[in-house]
């Protein structure tokens, strides 16, 4: 309580970034680069969507021409684009409260923590952003993570057992973390992107455990009357074509969750010099990570769909992963890594 | 041969006339943000002129004799409230904060004092006033540089002079009194 907080110098410029990089450029950077992938991500869908639409035509009609199964392309594209539009839409207005939710948030008021408040209120206005809505999850584990479309309509969220845990510099610390998410609409990038990983991976996994069963039961029918209707050249294209499709759905996931993995893991560390350059007091939140190091405590109602979502990876196998090592799996750099370049600030 | 000659005059011209109006409205943004910082700091500025007498009361009720250091953030308050240029408020208000944290230093010798929860909730908001300000002030001083780097920089420079975009003052501390921290002595 009698802690003064943060210390501020104005003059400290952040030593891991060339010093004509601005934050407000590498603001402006994170946009371009959330747009071309959210785009390219979009791009899968599509091909993902006109490619099972494909693969099921050739399926039921059993071959012919190329042309003839243009239709099918079309409508699988339109279809794939529709659902992903629907779903992004649904995740634009809705997926942050429906986050929130999910991991059993309740929407706190400045009576009931002060400080927390206070915390988040300096933060966001060392950010110069509007105050988020603060909420807090009644859970013993140690994490905290923030959501929302963008600055106007975003969230921070902490668990009690963070909250409890946390000396008031280390909690600003945390909070800048959280704030730095906000404050580069990693929040709003995060979403839409788990959105459209997550449709990808359904439509893909649907249409696989589909082609398997289907073909278990009917044994190649399609191939032979592909084959034999005289149209030889536009069915073997088809059965390229098919293979291909096929070849899609299995790596489209894959895929899609290594891109969505590696551009999470780089805007943690981002989020980190964020952090810092908000408080510009490194060891407020590299003491906060030492903490949640320690602490080998998953969170129960976190699930895959949400584990980027917090400041360290919530999921039990996490635990093991506090080396070293980070992997293309990982949704978080490993925590020593953050806390040597946080201490490498600080010399 | 009059003819292309001036439409590729007037497309010449149209072309400068978008790049001037994109530069002289990225200078008013940086500008405007800078309004807004300053007005950051003002909030919570009057945000402590309306805690201190708060605090001066909850500790007069423990402390009373300790007259000189109360009386000295009595008079710090009225003097940044009463100031007029930006670099006397600035003045002021850094001694405010000193006198604040004298007071706060001398708070750890009244154990009762430290027990009151009005007293604990009033340190909390004014430690959290105080950090709001330095975070109010490091936005502000970051959006002058920015909007300095704009107005100096080439071309933007020229639209700047041409449009009248005067210069504003960083936000800082010359006073010494701000620099030292406030001296607590255990004896």
């Amino acid at each position: 309580m009698t802690t003064a907080g943060a210390v501020h110098t104005e003059r400290d410029s952040l030593k891991a970034y060339p010093p004509s990089l601005t934050f407000h450029d590498l603001i402006r950077k994170n946009k371009i680069e959330s747009q071309l992938l959210m785009w390219g991500m979009g791009l899968l869908v599509v091909l993902v969507g006109a490619a099972i639409a494909f693969s099921l035509a050739v399926y039921t009609r059993g071959g012919g021409e190329l042309r003839d199964f243009l239709p099918s392309l079309i409508v699988g594209a339109s279809v794939a684009a529709i659902f992903a539009l629907i779903a992004c839409l649904w995740s634009w207005y809705g997926g942050g409260k429906a986050i929130l939710r999910m991991s059993g948030a309740r929407k706190i008021e400045k009576e009931h923590d002060p400080q927390l408040f206070n915390v988040v209120d300096e933060l966001r206005i060392a950010a110069g952003l509007p105050m988020p809505e603060v909420w807090r999850i009644d859970s013993p584990a140690l994490n905290a993570f923030a959501t929302g479309r963008d600055p106007q309509n975003a969230a921070v969220a902490i668990t009690t057992g963070l909250r409890t845990q946390l000396n008031r510099d280390e909690l600003a610390g945390v909070m800048a973390h959280e704030m730095a998410h906000v404050r580069h609409f990693d929040i709003r990038f995060a979403m839409l992107m788990a959105t459209l990983v997550g449709l990808i991976a359904f439509a893909c996994d649907a249409f696989l455990r589909m082609a398997f069963y289907s073909s278990m039961r009917g044994g190649g029918r399609s191939a032979p009357r592909g084959g034999g209707g005289g149209k030889g050249g536009g069915g073997a294209a088809a059965a390229i074509l098919m293979l291909l499709a096929l070849l899609l759905a299995v790596l489209a996931p894959l895929l899609a969750k290594l891109i969505q993995l590696s551009i999470s893991r780089k805007r943690e560390y981002l989020a980190d010099a964020g952090a810092v350059e908000l408080t510009r007091y490194p060891e407020g939140l590299a003491s906060a990570l030492r903490k949640l190091a320690d602490c080998e405590k998953p969170i129960d109602k976190a699930n895959r769909a949400t584990a980027h979502l917090y400041i360290v990876n919530p999921m039990k196998k996490a635990a093991m992963e506090h080396h070293r090592k980070s992997n293309v799996f990982s949704t978080h750099p490993p925590i020593q890594e953050r806390i040597d370049r946080l201490e490498a600030l600080m010399r | 041969m009059g003819l292309p000659l001036l439409i590729a005059l007037i497309v010449l011209f149209v072309v400068l006339l978008v790049f001037v109006i994109g530069m002289y409205n990225k200078l008013v943004r940086k500008r405007i943000d800078c309004d807004n910082g300053w007005s950051q700091i003002d909030v919570q500025l009057k945000r402590r002129y309306d805690l201190v007498p708060n605090l001066v009361e909850t500790v007069k009720g423990y402390a009373s004799h300790e007259r000189e250091t109360l009386d000295a953030v009595i008079k710090a308050r009225s003097q940044a409230i009463d100031a007029g240029s930006v670099k006397e408020q600035a003045e002021a208000e850094s001694f405010l904060s000193a006198s604040l944290g004298r007071l706060f230093a001398l708070s750890e010798a009244y154990p009762d004092l430290k027990a009151n929860t009005n007293f604990l909730a009033l340190q909390e908001e004014l430690t959290s006033t105080e950090n709001k300000i330095g975070f109010a002030r490091q936005h502000y001083n970051d959006c002058v540089a920015r909007y300095r780097t704009a107005r100096e920089s080439f071309p933007t420079n020229l639209v700047a002079n041409a449009f009248n975009f005067e210069p504003r003052d960083y936000f800082e501390l010359d006073v010494e009194a701000a620099r030292e921290a406030p001296k607590v002595s255990f004896s």
